[in-house]
């Protein structure tokens, strides 16, 4: 199952000129980029692990995309993504986030029905993926 | 708060603010999409195509502002024509791959190395081989760290933030210190070795020092001599030139020497040039400088009326006051 979280989800996976290009769009407003990457994509994990610190002070999307490539270098099988922080008072939060690389197989998720008191059904997204420990969710080692 | 910014979406209730780059669909790099193949028999007008990089109006600056200078100068028309002609050719598909366009600028202090960088960025911008052409200038500070593991990660944000323009490294050869082996330049230096390969698309580097020293540095370090193609020497300037310069200094200051100082200022000039510690260009800046100090001094202690040329003129006793005629 194809996760699909952040701007641009719904679209084909962007191709690596697509993803310089909105870099080149988020710095021409100002946005600082920063990279991050998990192995727990869950909608409700907001924070994922950071690649180094916010790039500041960039002009060209190349340095952002030389970050990109040398995450996937390392986190070949983990979910990546880039955000763009929107620092002005009044906004002060992210602007832009797409998500740059994806595991090559995507398990999903399966539905967890609880009964409660009274019939009553609470239900919970759990990854199938979430079962292994961490770093060992995606790729092939698994 | 009285504007709330719309959160990256449009404004409550105003139409959407199409001068504003979309989100989507913009090229990279930014620009108009090359035009079509030329046909094998076609004529292209270069003269034309000059006029259209806008490229006079930089080397125009570059002979106006930088006095002296000739080899350097005659290098960049070289490279800049070297890019016009490629540009040409790609339009034949005529591929040539990219030159390498790292340099190294040699010279004594003060001969105007810094200033040629900047204009270099402008240039290649220009010419469309760099994205961005703002210029980064570092010196060793900027690059190696101060502990084990923190080299890496600064170098490479200095290369991040450098790339689509050039990175300047002033008084490169404080990168390695043959004495200290374990002295974490040497990590800078490989960092640098390996994006000058493998990213020259991104950006340019340029390292600058006097020409003794980086002569030794280029000697304990053959791998960054040989991916550098440009070895461009700054010479001296002659009295002449360095006349010039002051007058162009002064000029854009709003002084004027006046007739009888212009011996005097000559003088000046060839006597500190014989002392040690000249610094070319910037030695002329200091004396005149000091000798806007003097000049204050004197108008204030005559406690007259002024005019509009007392202001701007300055006279021989301003510079002969200089331990230099001691």
């Amino acid at each position: 199952m194809r996760i699909t979280q952040g701007t641009f989800s719904y679209l084909p996976d962007l191709t690596d000129a697509d993803i310089a290009a909105q870099a080149a769009y988020a710095l021409g407003q100002g946005w600082p980029c920063s990279v991050e990457f998990t192995d727990d994509p869950h909608p409700r994990n907001s924070y994922w692990e950071m690649w180094g610190l916010p790039m500041f002070d960039l002009a060209d999307p190349a340095g952002v995309l030389y970050e990109v490539n040398e995450c996937r270098k390392a986190y070949p099988d983990r979910y990546i993504r880039l955000n763009a922080y929107d620092a002005r008072y009044g906004r002060q939060t992210t602007a832009l986030q797409f998500i740059v690389q994806r595991p090559a197989e995507e398990p999903g998720f399966r539905l967890d029905r609880t009964e409660t008191a009274d019939r009553r059904v609470q239900y919970t997204l759990h990854p199938y993926a979430l079962d292994r420990p961490e770093g060992d969710r995606y790729g092939a080692g698994r | 708060m009285t504007e709330r910014p719309g959160f990256g979406m449009r404004q409550n209730g105003s139409p959407v603010d199409t001068s504003q780059a979309p989100a989507t669909g913009e090229p990279f790099p930014p620009g108009p999409l090359p035009p079509e193949t030329l046909a094998p028999d076609a004529r292209v007008d270069l003269a034309k195509e000059r006029a259209d990089s806008q490229v006079d109006s930089v080397l125009d600056a570059l002979d106006a502002e930088l006095v002296g200078l000739a080899p350097v100068k005659t290098r960049i028309r070289e490279i800049a024509a070297l890019l016009l002609v490629d540009r040409v050719r790609a339009r034949f598909g005529i591929d040539s791959g990219r030159p390498n366009l790292h340099m190294c600028f040699t010279g004594s202090p003060g001969t105007g190395k810094t200033s040629v960088a900047v204009r270099l960025a402008e240039l290649l911008h220009r010419l469309g081989y760099i994205r961005k052409g703002h210029l980064v200038s570092v010196t060793r500070d900027d690059l190696v760290g101060q502990y084990v593991g923190h080299t890496a990660p600064k170098t490479k944000e200095v290369l991040k933030r450098a790339m689509g323009g050039v990175l300047f490294i002033d008084e490169a050869y404080y990168l390695y210190r043959a004495e200290n082996e374990r002295d974490y330049g040497q990590e800078a230096i490989e960092i640098l070795l390996q994006v000058m390969e493998n990213q020259r698309d991104d950006l340019v580097v340029v390292l600058a020092g006097y020409k003794d020293r980086m002569d030794s540095f280029f000697a304990s370090n053959p791998g960054m001599s040989s991916r550098i193609a440009h070895h461009i020497d700054f010479p001296d300037y002659d009295p002449d030139e360095l006349e010039a310069i002051g007058h162009l200094m002064m000029e854009r200051e709003g002084y004027g020497l006046a007739p009888a100082a212009e011996p005097v200022f000559r003088d000046y000039l060839s006597r500190r040039r014989a002392q040690p510690r000249f610094a070319n260009a910037r030695s002329v800046r200091n004396a005149i400088e000091r000798a806007r100090l003097r000049h204050a001094s004197r108008l204030l202690a005559a406690g007259t009326d002024v005019g509009r040329d007392d202001l701007t003129t300055l006279h021989p006793q301003d510079f002969l006051a200089s331990r230099v005629f001691g």
